[in-house]
């Protein structure tokens, strides 16, 4: 296997499939569109398989690497590889996509091949983001994923879609814009390379350090999101088709949170020493007033949206802590929350396909007339909630005891947010599905098909299988992670 | 001295054998136009493709790569000028193809002479290409500029199209002045009007830097009307907005391959010496235009000013390789600076005749298609060329994987080697505003429903060439290397 270009096939199948597809055209061929987008996503993931199976979990260099010149005049190369950290999102995505697939699969009647070839594109390029080792390949999948998702908003979204593709682009450009002058920066004065590797050894001075890691946070903050730049994403969420949501949930925020590890860290380490405080507050302001929001939320969508804001504040606290437990914690968190939130948003797509409606209010008693959604709605809540023996325990749970070795305050402030956030989860799904049946609407619910059940089943596998037993997950993350704290404890200033 | 004692030399007329050529075509074309009694003037229409075609192979075959001057040193053949008129020919003869629909439907313009004017434009954009000498500069540039005019008023019968080459007139023969009055103090300082020559006195600090410098002003600003870069922007939107859409499209492309060589010729082959005070007054201009332009264009609802005020904020964009070249009295990162702002300019012709053909695409039975509302759900009335719009869209946004993103990126990296970080941090914000109106249109054809969903009816061959310049839009962004390297190669033969 060793020959074979495995993360250029994770990058180049779903984005080829997804021409395929469009060439489909017309809705006349809406089931021929279908069928080879699902062909399209399930190759995608079985050629990420080897990437795990293949993985040697003793080195933290990278691996499956691929290195070709592609425009030698500025020295920018095709550099593909993965290490500990990003391997994980490479097939997270892969497998996220065949759910989205899925998922549109009866709800999209508009411009079906549109519709699945933006998603399969989009896969593609994500995948591209986790494993490009290159700067300048890096910020090309980074900011040409925006347009795949720009279009999935803007044409298939609600009714204030337009609004909300425009916040969506113009929010995360503006944060990747200074992190193209950042990274012409570091191209300049690492005489000439764009190599990420090569930022990671290079030494920086204190001033430009403290500039870089400002540059990147705009642009990762944006993308993560961080409070006070979040507001994107609520208005996103919402007006997004449901496939949309799942993947800017599972995949999309992830993207930021990477790029702290891979580009933060590592090359301004004692700018991101210095900072970490700052960053530090700006998470902890997320979980705990973020929580507060998401608590008096009537969109079920927009609770679900700032509960995410919330939990990936759980991810940016892990990673400053500097402990392996903070930074693998983290991780869990960031694959959990792919699971969970990916899965809770589907859950809100499958009754917003049956009722068209998102309020909390336009329901109750579900249980009643969708007994099978109702219980697997109940363990993604609890997940979303941080329930034991449910991903979302596993990373909460490591960040937190790593907080309390860094400090306990720090510690007991994150730790408050298990109650903010089992009440918000627990009491929307309480008014959702419990109680009487409110409403006709409610009455008229059809219980989940076997294709939903299906969907429900792939996040249920992840969910639990990482909740009951996340050593699979956390065994390739050790050396990669080690490696990382070590550089990070070293100073580049000289 | 006697007749027999002066000294006669026939100059090398192989460098100018393309020139040549397309003057003696031009000519034969405008007389033989006369005769013609075809309505749609199909021979015209062959005839002048040919000609283009033959000067391509001209240029191409007289191409020895080394620079060479002749006629008295007024006229330089180099690598630099191959590649650009090289471009400005397949410039050109896309440009008429994309016109050539909207011309037959317009009985008043479907004459010869937008083809015959299309030529004598074309031959004055060789002539600037190649100029060194001041003189060949002015010659080649008015014979572009007289025959845009010309152009500009051929839809007779409309009122918009005559006042915008009225407009068009009076401003450029200003700015002809303007640089004309420039050109002469150069002259009063350093006593030629050899480009070469004045290079040669500023080096060897024989001029009159008081003069000089005064009549460098005027150079810029004549340089500037004809980038059309803020403050000397005006007559951008209106020509634009007014002319028929198929002389929009000459205007827009074309002119700035020839607006670039002649940058060069002036400022680097020329001025060099002085840089720091050209430099300082292109920063100036170039950062207004990025600011105006953009956000001029955010206001517009007419598709073709909009693309004006956005050729505006491009042409600053570009200006920022130009101010990078020389950093502290040191060319170091000339090449670079320079072979990227050509880089630039290269990618924003390709990308903006894609943008003009599409409003031509869509323009049927004599009316306009180039208000934002006739594209409207256009990803619905046909989802390929709603596609090829949005590429260019994309690209002019400088979003990967498109051509335009690899474009504003080696400028970028070129203001960054020069330690102009903050000029970069302002090239960058105005391309997020930019970034609004673009993005505005692709929400126009994709997210609006359409007013109406008649087909799409253009010639056979209009519908590749446009499929072929998205293509290439796309295909240049994920393999840019080749062009940048041809640019980069041509100019370190040339400089």
């Amino acid at each position: 296997m060793s020959g074979t270009p495995l993360l250029s096939l994770a990058v180049w199948v779903p984005i080829l499939a997804g021409l395929v597809v469009l060439a489909t055209g017309s809705d006349r061929n809406a089931p021929l569109a279908r069928a080879l987008s699902l062909i399209g996503a399930v190759a995608g993931l079985l050629v990420t398989i080897p990437l795990y199976t293949g993985f040697d979990l003793h080195t933290p260099a990278m691996q499956f690497v691929e290195l070709k010149p592609w425009i030698p005049r500025f020295n920018v190369n095709y550099h593909l590889g993965v290490d500990g950290i990003s391997m994980l999102f490479v097939i997270l995505n892969s497998f996220i996509t065949v759910t989205v697939v899925l998922a549109g699969w009866q709800v999209i009647d508009s411009k079906v091949a549109q519709y699945h070839a933006g998603f399969l594109i989009m896969s593609g390029l994500l995948n591209g983001i986790f494993s490009a080792l290159d700067g300048v390949l890096f910020y090309v999948f980074f900011e040409a994923s925006l347009i795949p998702l720009y279009l999935i908003i803007g044409i298939w979204g609600g009714p204030n879609r337009v609004y909300a593709a425009f916040k969506f682009f113009l929010f995360t450009l503006f944060g990747s814009l200074l992190f193209l002058i950042a990274l012409l920066y570091l191209f300049i004065s690492s005489g000439g390379s764009f190599s990420i590797l090569d930022w990671h050894r290079m030494p920086i001075g204190m001033t430009a350090q403290t500039w870089l890691f400002l540059a990147f946070l705009v642009a990762f903050a944006v993308k993560v999101p961080m409070w006070p730049v979040h507001t994107w994403l609520p208005d996103a969420h919402v007006e997004a088709p449901t496939g949309g949501s799942i993947v800017l949930a599972a995949i999309a925020l992830k993207l930021g949170a990477y790029g702290f590890l891979r580009f933060s860290l590592p090359i301004a380490p004692d700018a991101s020493h210095e900072l970490a405080g700052f960053v530090m507050a700006l998470s902890l302001i997320a979980i705990i007033y973020i929580g507060f929001v998401a608590l008096v939320q009537e969109d079920m969508k927009k609770l679900v949206a700032y509960s995410s804001i919330a939990h990936m504040g759980f991810v940016t606290l892990g990673f400053f802590i500097f402990s392996p437990l903070g930074v693998e914690g983290a991780l869990v968190q960031m694959i959990s929350h792919g699971f969970v939130s990916g899965a809770m948003f589907f859950s809100i797509g499958v009754m917003y396909d049956r009722a068209h409606s998102r309020l909390i209010a336009d329901y109750g008693g579900v249980v009643n007339t969708m007994p099978k959604f109702a219980a697997f709605f109940m363990l993604f809540a609890m997940a979303n909630a941080g329930l034991p023996a449910t991903s979302g325990f596993v990373g909460e749970f490591m960040v937190i005891l790593a907080a309390v070795e860094h400090n306990f305050w720090v510690a007991f402030a994150a730790a408050s947010t298990m109650i903010v956030g089992a009440a918000y989860t627990l009491w929307m799904y309480k008014r959702v599905v419990f109680g009487s049946v409110a409403n006709h609407h409610v009455a008229e619910l059809r219980d989940i098909n076997g294709r939903e059940f299906l969907i429900f089943v792939l996040f249920a596998i992840g969910a639990l299988g990482m909740g009951l037993y996340p050593q699979p997950f956390t065994e390739v993350m050790h050396s990669s992670v080690d490696e990382l704290l070590r550089h990070v404890a070293l100073s580049k200033i000289q | 001295m006697t007749l027999a004692e002066m000294q006669f030399q026939v100059p090398d007329l192989r460098l100018a054998s393309a020139e040549i050529f397309m003057l003696l075509m031009a000519c034969l074309i405008l007389v033989g136009d006369l005769l013609a009694k075809d309505q749609n003037r199909t021979l015209t229409f062959v005839a002048t493709q040919l000609t283009l075609i033959g000067a391509a192979v001209i240029t191409f075959a007289s191409s020895s790569g080394d620079t060479a001057y002749t006629f008295s040193n007024m006229f330089v053949g180099d690598l630099m000028a191959d590649l650009l008129k090289l471009l400005l020919y397949l410039t050109v003869i896309v440009i008429l193809f994309y016109s050539r629909g909207y011309i037959l439907e317009r009985p008043q313009m479907a004459r010869g002479e937008y083809y015959s004017l299309a030529l004598f434009a074309t031959l004055g954009m060789m002539v600037m290409i190649s100029a060194s000498h001041l003189v060949t500069i002015y010659i080649g540039l008015e014979l572009l500029s007289l025959s845009l005019y010309a152009m500009v008023a051929m839809n007779r019968d409309s009122v918009p199209a005559t006042e915008a080459a009225m407009k068009y007139f009076v401003l450029g023969a200003l700015a002809s002045g303007l640089l004309l009055y420039g050109m002469s103090m150069i002259y009063g300082a350093t006593g030629t009007l050899e480009i070469p020559a004045i290079a040669e006195r500023l080096y060897l600090g024989q001029f009159d830097k008081g003069i000089l410098v005064f009549g460098l002003v005027f150079v810029v600003a004549g340089l500037a009307f004809k980038l059309g870069v803020v403050p000397f922007h005006m007559w951008i939107p209106d020509v634009y907005h007014g002319a028929p859409t198929a002389v929009t499209l000459f205007i827009a492309t074309a002119p700035k391959l020839a607006a670039f060589a002649m940058v060069m010729r002036l400022l680097v082959n020329g001025l060099i010496v002085v840089s720091h005070d050209w430099q300082q007054m292109l920063i100036i201009l170039s950062v207004l235009s990025m600011a105006i332009g953009n956000v001029a264009a955010i206001a517009q609802t007419n598709l073709k000013r909009m693309l004006a005020y956005s050729a505006i904020s491009h042409m600053g964009f570009m200006l920022l390789g130009i101010v990078t070249g020389v950093v502290g009295g040191d060319a170091r990162f000339a090449l670079n600076a320079y072979s990227s702002a050509m880089f630039y300019v290269i990618t924003y012709v390709l990308t903006s005749a894609g943008t003009f053909g599409m409003i031509l695409l869509l323009a049927r039975g004599g009316l306009e298609s180039d208000e934002l509302d006739d594209f409207r759900g256009l990803n619905k009335r046909s989802p390929w060329f709603a596609g090829v719009m949005m590429m260019m869209m994309f690209s002019m946004a400088g979003i990967p994987f498109f051509v335009g993103f690899f474009a504003k990126f080696s400028v970028l990296q070129a203001v960054v080697a020069a330690g102009q970080l903050w000029l970069a941090i302002v090239a960058v914000a105005f391309s997020l505003v930019g970034c609004f109106y673009y993005l505005r249109v692709v929400k126009i054809m994709y997210f609006d429903q359409p007013a109406n969903m008649s087909p799409i009816e253009a010639p056979l061959d209009m519908k590749i060439l446009m499929s072929a310049n998205g293509l290439a839009v796309a295909l240049l962004g994920i393999f840019p290397q080749v062009l940048m390297s041809l640019c980069a190669f041509s100019l370190l033969r040339s400089l």
